[in-house]
């Protein structure tokens, strides 16, 4: 079917605003849209650009907003927007660097903030380290984190205030803060407890309904939020 | 501008974040990579990583060394694969304790389950040995070894594409490199340089490969005259998504999932007996090339079901749960409903650049490239030999990265700087002269396109003599055309059009050498199946081939195979 695209263009080599440029392409209804975008740059207009890398939301570059909503385009089919117009804009509270590219730099420095590595006491043993089937669960779904940017992006808080962490660096904090071979648990929730940090977040659940990898975001802050109030006895 | 770092790292997947985690503090290391850190292709390995740690059940790493040799039907050098298996137990033991979390065992140990190939005592049934996180085993260490980095503080050059090589007699003395974000060539000097560049499945047209896996630093190293390895060994993974090639884990077999073709029946019965399904990848990719082949296609088409319906909701969702979503996403399916439909997909290279066992580069005369180092899929060790088995790409991974870390930094106090040549980045401003500003009419799209099939044509599961010369003149010709490439932008931020035809010339030069081997090896062993020459010959190819530029066409020889205890037997499973 013909599939009607709008899209966000701009260089700042070249333009002095942004501007959308129409295009058009055959596609199948099961085919991605990134397999549009694709067919897109390469039949008809080169200068296109926008990141992308595994094609099936596991790298998580090709993060984009498509008809107002945060997604990867590699896992959002044609048939999804039947009868629709497909308008593809780049992430909104990331700078635009070109077209659909957005700069990172500031998503990823907040992620290194919250040191995203264990830090065990003890020198470990010879052997793994034992913890439980059910300690090693709690981690499940936060570790599905791909760092895409789409939970950051859709989050009205991080649209408000810039100083706020921003879901995926709570995300990333909940990692350490919740795995029991990590020994500086109640410094790394001294850390996001603060205002910019776990308490920045009211409940939008924004970042949960975008999440590519369906990782409750909202009840994992909201966890980190109680785990707070009962080591500081708040 | 001019960058200066003792070593660098290219590629940030797991070899090179292993490698650079290595490097003691004070260390002057810079990683480069052409995407982001965590986008490395290595975060797309699902299924597990092998250790002999007998969890489960009893194991051994003496088994695993003799799967791993007769997986890669003996090519495998084979004190390669002792170092990879005996090496295996304390190197999933140092990713747990960097924090890779691993499943659990109901005592909390690390779990472990089946994978093809994989046996306890010599063959004799599957063992459980692939450690494991669901199946995003490879992000979870990817997103630990990045971490890592992180924790050392090692500098890391994001969007930054390896464009040349620059040698001064036999060493590579630095890098010409790329930077997308600004379209400025810059120049890296070094003392050591690791190249961990991975894989170029993106030959073909059906892959679970990435679109960043284009095989730069395989080429490029080609290109400054080291010859290439056992290119001719190409891994089909059975069991791709149909049409789209996305990786279905080898793990969805090894936690008990099935493979039926059209007439409903379990085939790989008739094709490995003991171990069915968990056959190595070679034998159940050819088995369902053969079923589709004989008309026992599902529906008579190109393709069989891969049954998950017998598992549970449960265990697919603790266990197999990124599959899950990418088949309910991609092709509207319930797998604990309905059965999936597979075809086998490219999936990995077991050719590449020759190293020894610390991941020291090998030139033609077999001699050690002075502070040149390779590890990972882009580099041939050999330790997978004629066909890889699954879940030892991780562990080859964080195995050698961690060796040729140990040897670079061992290596470092006798490596001098040496001043680079005058202008050594004035090829590659030429070639992005010529397609910025060039008079013919080719597209790279065009080009890549009909690459793709060629190779998917003549140089797949099955080959032969007629099929793999026709592909090799279209190959020929498509280098030809490559110069015709005229490309649409050409500004200077992010110019992914530009990125795209560079990165097309590594592709096409590395098809041409796969064909090259391809042809030349007139036996059927591992992943190489010449329908012409169906048996395997130990008399007159148990030998590693070596392809080297030419002008104007490649030269081939070889190099022996180190048989250490196992001599060549039969492959039955």
């Amino acid at each position: 079917m013909e599939k009607q695209f709008k899209i966000f263009r701009f260089d700042p080599e070249k333009d002095s605003r942004a501007r959308y440029q129409q295009y058009k392409v055959f596609a199948e209804p099961t085919e991605r849209i990134l397999d549009c975008l694709n067919r897109i740059k390469w039949d008809q207009d080169g200068t296109l650009a926008y990141r992308m890398s595994c094609g099936h939301g596991v790298c998580g570059s090709d993060a984009m907003r498509i008809n107002g909503r945060c997604a990867l385009a590699c896992q959002k089919l044609v048939k999804e927007y039947e009868g629709k117009e497909v308008v593809l804009e780049p992430l909104p509270s990331f700078p635009v660097l070109k077209d659909l590219i957005v700069d990172m730099e500031r998503f990823f420095a907040r992620v290194r903030l919250v040191r995203p590595y264990l830090i065990a006491a003890s020198e470990p043993p010879e052997r793994e380290r034992v913890q439980t089937p059910e300690d090693s669960r709690k981690l499940d779904e936060v570790i599905r984190c791909i760092l895409c940017g789409c939970c950051t992006a859709a989050c009205p808080v991080t649209a408000q205030n810039e100083a706020f962490l921003g879901p995926a660096t709570l995300v990333w904090a909940f990692r350490t803060i919740f795995d029991t071979r990590d020994d500086r648990h109640t410094e790394r929730l001294g850390q996001v407890d603060r205002p910019d940090g776990a308490w920045g977040c009211v409940n939008h659940f924004e970042c949960t309904r975008v999440c590519p990898k369906e990782i409750p975001v909202t009840k994992s802050i909201n966890a980190i939020k109680r785990e707070i109030e009962k080591v500081f006895e708040k | 501008m001019e960058f200066k770092h003792d070593v660098v790292i290219v590629g940030t997947g797991l070899a090179g974040l292993r490698a650079a985690v290595e490097m003691p503090e004070g260390t002057d290391v810079a990683l480069i990579s052409k995407v982001y850190p965590t986008r490395s292709h290595s975060g797309a390995a699902q299924g597990g990583i092998a250790a002999a740690l007998g969890n489960e059940e009893p194991d051994h790493p003496e088994w695993h060394m003799v799967d791993t040799i007769k997986g890669g039907d003996f090519l495998t050098d084979q004190d390669a694969a002792e170092v990879l298996a005996g090496d295996a137990p304390r190197a999933i033991f140092e990713l747990e304790h960097m924090g890779v979390p691993f499943n659990r065992t109901p005592g909390g140990t690390i779990a472990q389950r089946a994978f093809g190939g994989h046996t306890r005592e010599f063959g004799k049934a599957p063992v459980k040995r692939a450690c494991h996180a669901s199946d995003r085993t490879g992000r979870v260490i990817l997103d630990t070894l990045y971490g890592q980095a992180l924790r050392k503080g090692i500098k890391s050059y994001d969007e930054f594409q390896l464009l040349d090589l620059i040698r001064q007699g036999n060493r590579v003395v630095g890098l010409v490199v790329y930077e997308l974000a600004t379209g400025e060539i810059h120049l890296f000097q070094s003392r050591v340089v690791l190249l961990a560049t991975g894989g170029f499945g993106k030959v073909f047209k059906t892959t679970s490969n990435c679109f960043a896996n284009t095989g730069d630093g395989v080429y490029l190293a080609y290109k400054a005259g080291i010859p290439l390895q056992d290119m001719e060994f190409v891994q089909f993974h059975p069991t791709g998504i149909y049409g789209l090639g996305v990786l279905i884990t080898e793990a969805a077999r090894g936690e008990g999932g099935v493979l039926r073709n059209g007439d409903g029946e379990r085939f790989m019965e008739r094709y490995a007996p003991t171990l069915k399904d968990l056959a190595p990848r070679d034998m159940v990719s050819r088995a369902i090339a053969q079923e589709i082949r004989e008309g026992r296609g599902v529906a008579h088409k190109d393709f069989v079901h891969l049954d998950l319906t017998h598992l549970g909701k449960e265990r697919l969702k603790e266990k197999l749960s990124d599959i899950s979503s990418f088949v309910r996403i991609y092709l509207g399916i319930d797998p604990s409903r309905e059965p999936i439909p597979v075809q086998p997909t490219c999936h990995y290279m077991m050719g590449g650049i020759p190293t020894n066992l610390d991941g020291q580069v090998l030139d033609k005369d077999d001699q050690i490239m002075q502070g040149l180092f390779a590890a990972g899929e882009c580099a041939c060790v050999s330790v997978h030999g004629a066909n890889r088995l699954g879940c030892n790409s991780l562990l080859d991974l964080v195995v050698f990265g961690r060796r040729a870390g140990k040897k670079m930094v061992e290596n470092l106090p006798e490596i001098s700087w040496t001043a680079l040549p005058d202008r050594p980045e004035q090829g590659v401003l030429g070639a992005i002269d010529g397609l910025k500003k060039g008079k013919g009419r080719e597209k790279t799209w065009q080009i890549r396109k009909e690459m793709q099939e060629t190779m998917t044509e003549s140089c797949s599961i099955f080959r032969h003599r007629e099929g793999l010369t026709r592909g090799l003149a279209k190959i020929r010709e498509l280098l030809e055309r490559y110069e015709g490439i005229q490309i649409r932008d050409h500004g200077q931020r992010f110019n992914t059009d530009l990125l795209e035809a560079l990165e097309l010339a590594s592709l096409l030069h590395l098809a041409h050498v796969s064909l090259v081997s391809s042809l030349n090896r007139e036996e059927s062993r591992g992943a190489h199946f010449r329908e012409d020459y169906p048996e395997r010959d130990d008399r007159n190819w148990l030998k590693h081939t070596l392809v080297e530029k030419g002008d104007p066409t490649p030269r081939v020889f070889y190099k022996p195979v180190r048989i250490t205890r196992f001599e060549p037997k039969p492959r039955t499973y």
